[in-house]
């Protein structure tokens, strides 16, 4: 139990400790917001979709915690480069303790991320429901658990951060635009509505929407047990990676 | 009691055999040291005592558990200070040790004054709540040595542990694990390429090249067998004149760069 608080507690202050790093993850979801937000709303509105920024917010908080847990999940990278992660590898605790205490964590800052994106979305406008605000939250939670886990599973199979660009380009961008963060996810052709389907963040994104502002595509128990489930595969699968790191 | 047995290990990384069928064995609370030109397999070997490695045959005994199929008790017994940084440079050098300690399952009223006591001994009290990222070379691997002895473990892996510390230093750390090795019956274990540091403080010495152990035993029979007055000509007579080259690989050369550069940027 100390040792996962004791990882947890690092991460938190890593995380306060580089202000730069909270702006500069930051820039990205706003861009969003802005680019697409006004882009996008009047064609929204006309095509009877209703309010656009209410719509995209929950999609926009979805993209910071997820682009966020990667990234703190791919951070191990930076552990066995600096030589931090043989410190916490040679020491008489289990490895899945280890893992577990640096995925909670890194989904804790992935989430006071997508708090402080929430923060900021109200700004411009956006306006959920308080009914169901904490199940929100929870969401949002799973959310960073599932991609802190997933990028913790990678980084134990990577020795430095060249494979970045690939898991960027190549896993965390199409899960992103292919989840029904930007546009709902009802009458998509049929191919890519099945690929949609079986994105996973698809279902986290639903439930964060739904719970926030009522426009779900499925039903939130649904949504629940598809990311419960996952992210409980991902720590799974990411602890027997980490078990077998050689450093 | 033979605290820590190696029988016939070797390791290989593809074809290049770093380790070659070598066995041998450190008596409970002696200080042995572990001597070999660049490139010899010393780390590796210590890598695979402390399961970071697993050995690809033979068979490792530390404080009776095996670091392959037992690794958690194995880890009990020992502390580590690696030859390459190991500090967390975002937290102050008083977090590194707290964090050190609850990993260890050390009680908060055991590890506060111990913290204390070992941060004064390599000197750093007065600087412990800075960020260790603001420290020179020295002071991170004062750090790390006053760290690996934080739990008191039964022995002790220090892998080039003085490299870059100043005479004083140096004293200062061996008088220290010198006194836990009478008082506690700590067992050291340690590499150098200081031979004057291993002729004062070793009990035993084992030079390994190549891969393979060629030759063993106290500093005193290592220099009456090769017919030499210093433990430094014992070990070039032992391991010859020719310089040696070292396969790095991208993460050792840029640890190797970061090093130097932090060397050259002493405050």
């Amino acid at each position: 139990m100390n040792t996962i608080y004791i990882l947890w507690l690092r991460q938190l202050k890593r995380y306060f400790r580089s202000k730069s790093r909270i702006f500069a993850s930051l820039a990205q979801p706003l861009l969003f917001l802005f680019a697409f937000g006004y882009g996008f709303s009047s064609i929204f509105a006309r095509a009877g979709g209703g309010n656009y920024i209410n719509f995209l917010a929950p999609g926009i908080i979805s993209m910071s915690v997820m682009f966020t847990a990667v990234f703190s999940g791919i951070e191990i990278i930076w552990d066995k480069q600096f030589g931090f992660l043989k410190e916490t590898l040679v020491a008489p605790v289990s490895r899945f303790n280890i893992m577990l205490g640096r995925t909670i964590g890194g989904s804790t800052v992935a989430f006071i991320q997508g708090l402080i994106v929430l923060l900021i979305t109200l700004l411009v406008g956006f306006r959920p429901s308080l009914s169901l605000l904490f199940f929100a939250l929870v969401f949002m939670f799973l959310l960073a658990l599932f991609f802190t886990a997933l990028g913790t599973a990678i980084a134990s199979k990577l020795d430095d951060m060249q494979g970045f660009p690939l898991i960027m380009n190549f896993l965390v961008m199409p899960l992103f635009f292919l989840s029904g963060a930007l546009f709902p996810v009802a009458g998509l052709p049929k191919i890519f509505s099945y690929i949609v389907k079986l994105n996973p963040l698809t279902y986290a994104v639903d439930g964060i929407r739904g719970t926030m502002n009522g426009m779900h595509a499925f039903s939130l128990t649904l949504d629940f047990f598809v990311v419960v489930i996952v992210a409980v595969v991902c720590i799974w699968i990411g602890s027997l990676l980490f078990r077998s790191i050689e450093a | 009691m033979k605290i820590i047995d190696v029988k016939g290990v070797s390791k290989k990384f593809g074809n290049f055999e770093a380790v070659k069928n070598i066995s041998f064995a450190v008596e409970q609370g002696t200080i042995f040291a572990f001597l070999g030109p660049n490139g010899a397999g010393k780390t590796t070997t210590i890598k695979m005592l402390t399961t970071l490695l697993h050995p690809t045959d033979g068979s490792i005994s530390l404080n009776g558990f095996d670091p392959v199929h037992h690794p958690e008790q194995a880890r009990h017994s020992f502390g580590i200070v690696f030859q390459d940084p190991s500090l967390d440079t975002e937290l102050t050098a008083y977090e590194n040790m707290e964090f050190h300690a609850v990993l260890y399952g050390v009680k908060s009223d055991v590890y506060k004054p111990r913290i204390q006591e070992l941060m004064e001994l390599v000197d750093l009290w007065d600087r412990k709540d800075s960020l260790v990222k603001d420290f020179s070379g020295g002071m991170k691997r004062r750090l790390e040595i006053a760290r690996g002895l934080l739990h008191h473990p039964k022995v002790l892996f220090l892998d080039e542990p003085t490299l870059g510390l100043d005479p004083q230093t140096r004293n200062h750390i061996w008088g220290y694990i010198q006194n836990l090795n009478k008082k506690e019956g700590l067992t050291v274990f340690f590499t150098t390429h200081y031979m004057d540091e291993a002729d004062r403080v070793a009990n035993t010495v084992s030079i390994i090249d190549h891969g393979k152990i060629i030759s063993s035993g106290s500093p005193e029979e290592l220099k009456q067998k090769t017919n030499t007055k210093s433990l430094e000509e014992a070990f070039l007579a032992l391991t010859g004149n020719e310089v040696r080259h070292e396969e790095a690989s991208s993460k050792d050369s840029m640890r190797q760069a970061r090093r130097m550069w932090q060397g050259g940027n002493r405050r």
